[in-house]
């Protein structure tokens, strides 16, 4: 890596933390998490209810459910499909917005491949996804263990399961890690359809459109989708759930990451190979 | 001028489905050239341009720059140019400041702050350093173009449509700045227009383009030494001054018409002169002589 690279990395990161339309995500997400905390806190006992009733025939619950860690659990739940959309509202103006613009001119009259600018512009939008995945992972554990102390971690699934407070923490970084590895991905589609079109909606747009077809035709289970699900990114997404599973399906957690960071590859290879043959009209 | 030419193009085409911008096109530009590339509007120059600063790709043909192959020496080559093309469009929600400071950080040679400063108030934005761009006028962006283009002390210096948005004084700076870059700093300059007489000005060699071929190349002086000009007369009291006109030969050949008590005549250059001597010398007062020569005017002479 040289020094010209993180030059680029540096002044694309600039860039976005220049832009307004880069904070929404971040203001978003706090709204969301303090909004569901806040309601958690005022009405969590009676929504609880609701969820273990058909259980209480069966179990005895002693002390408190709804925890902190729980608490991240439903938001994480909540959050994760609409997090796509922030992170596309950013990564497809990369390559687009510029192009609209018409300061991708400036920039590729410089002395710099345009692989390089293709990788670094890539870079900075990793870093502002991990940016986005962190603050959202502090916020959610930060204010939900503020509001509501530690506990074990109930989950209902294909079962219930009941972590055991100090098993549960990892659990949840480990599925915010994987979170991140789902966004890059999305952004990688977003910036890739940014390289196709001039207009910075457009990749927005069509991400989103990409992502919500997949994800209905991943959730009807007939056996026409089922053949295609292997193909849809969206069915590998969903795999941070796996973490609150015991044990740890590895196998699915690993299939997942390797279709992810496939993906990732994909997008970011046709991205380089067809800018480098990009003629720029705008 | 050297024998090896700073860019060269030979048989360079490019075209866009079934259009073709740029047809077989061949030009050469030398050290020390301030070369006029001309065209009407739609003639192909701005698809030149952009094919030699790597933004878009010929379909055929070669371009060579510093005598290396633009194609496999793309860094080198665009590190030793600077250029306007079309309209300057920067990053509005930055300062003209961060704005070059950005683009400082991707040159092969960074400029100290200081220096950027200088480089601002060069092209007269002395005191809006840390004004954002989205304040600026079209002028002032120019202006800022200009400071992009010549920051990093470039050798070569593409100009396309430079003086598009710019009032008066602010044609006129440029041109100043333009002979200066040439004369004093003995830069290589290609500037590209659809005014003639803006090329005429201030270029040494020219070319002209139209529907993407080229028309004619050479000097300016030469091209333009044939070619007849448009030049108004006004006189101090042009009472007498018709009746003259029609009793001389060689003035009812050349003459127009009379607009607004200005007398209209098609002459060479070589003859402007003459003229205005044959009025002098019987005793009409010539109070201003414009002369102006269009790219139209010049197409419908050669054809």
């Amino acid at each position: 890596m040289n020094l010209l690279f993180l030059n680029l990395v540096q002044t694309e990161l600039y860039k976005i933390f220049r832009k307004g339309r880069s904070y929404i995500g971040f203001g978003a997400i706090a709204f969301i998490v303090i909004v569901i905390q806040i309601a958690l806190f005022v009405d969590g006992e009676s929504y609880l209810e609701l969820g273990t009733q058909s259980l209480k025939d069966s179990f005895t619950f002693q002390g408190n459910l709804l925890n902190g860690y729980l608490s991240v659990f439903i938001i994480l739940s909540s959050l994760w499909v609409h997090i796509p959309f922030l992170i596309a509202l950013v990564a497809g103006d990369l390559l687009a917005g510029e192009a609209a613009a018409g300061t991708l001119r400036i920039l590729l009259i410089r002395p710099v491949s345009r692989t390089q600018i293709v990788w670094a512009k890539f870079t900075a939008i990793l870093i502002y996804v991990l940016a986005v995945v962190v603050f959202m992972a502090a916020l959610s554990i930060g204010t939900g263990l503020l509001i509501f102390g530690e506990g074990d971690l109930f989950v209902m699934k294909d079962m219930l399961y009941i972590f055991d407070s100090s098993d549960s923490l990892w659990r949840i970084l480990a599925s915010f890690a994987f979170s991140f590895l789902s966004m890059s991905m999305v952004a990688s589609l977003a910036f890739m359809l940014s390289a196709v079109v001039d207009s910075s909606l457009g990749p927005i747009i069509m991400t989103m459109s990409i992502i919500i077809v997949f994800m209905i035709v991943s959730s009807i289970d007939l056996s026409i989708f089922r053949a295609v699900k292997p193909f849809m990114f969206t069915t590998y997404m969903g795999a941070w759930r796996e973490f609150f599973s015991d044990p740890v399906d590895w196998h699915k957690v690993n299939t997942a990451l390797i279709a992810l960071i496939t993906h990732i590859f994909i997008f970011l290879g046709f991205t380089t190979w067809y800018f480098k043959r990009k003629d720029i009209l705008t | 001028m050297s024998a090896t030419p700073i860019i060269q193009t030979s048989q360079l085409s490019k075209h866009f489905d079934k259009f073709t911008a740029v047809n077989n096109l061949d030009l050469s530009i030398y050290k020390g050239d301030v070369y006029g590339f001309l065209g009407p509007n739609g003639a192909g120059k701005s698809t030149t341009i952009r094919m030699l600063m790597g933004l878009i790709f010929p379909s055929a043909g070669n371009i060579s720059i510093f005598d290396k192959e633009l194609k496999d020496n793309r860094e080198y080559v665009l590190s030793r140019i600077g250029a306007i093309i079309e309209k300057p469009d920067f990053y509005n929600y930055l300062t003209a400041l961060q704005n070059l400071e950005m683009l400082n950080k991707l040159q092969s040679v960074r400029l100290s702050i200081a220096k950027l400063y200088e480089v601002l108030e060069l092209v007269g934005l002395k005191g809006r350093e840390k004004s954002k761009v989205k304040t600026f006028s079209q002028g002032m962006k120019q202006r800022l173009g200009f400071a992009q283009a010549l920051m990093h002390n470039p050798d070569l210096i593409i100009l396309d449509e430079p003086t598009n948005g710019l009032d008066p004084q602010g044609v006129k700076d440029v041109r100043d700045l333009i002979l200066k870059l040439n004369k004093e700093q003995g830069k290589t300059i290609l500037i590209s227009s659809h005014i003639l007489s803006e090329i005429e000005i201030i270029c040494n060699r020219m070319i002209i383009i139209q529907r993407g071929k080229k028309v004619v190349e050479g000097s300016v002086n030469e091209l333009l030494s044939f070619n007849e000009l448009h030049v108004s007369f006004e006189f101090e009291d042009d009472t007498q001054v018709l009746p003259y006109i029609k009793q001389h030969n060689f003035l009812t050949k050349k003459f127009i018409e009379v607009v607004h008590q200005r007398y209209h005549f098609n002459l060479l250059s070589s003859e402007v002169a003459q003229t205005n001597k044959l009025f002098l010398d019987h005793g009409f007062a010539v109070k201003s002589m414009i002369p102006v020569r269009s790219l139209e005017d010049y197409f419908l002479n050669m054809t």
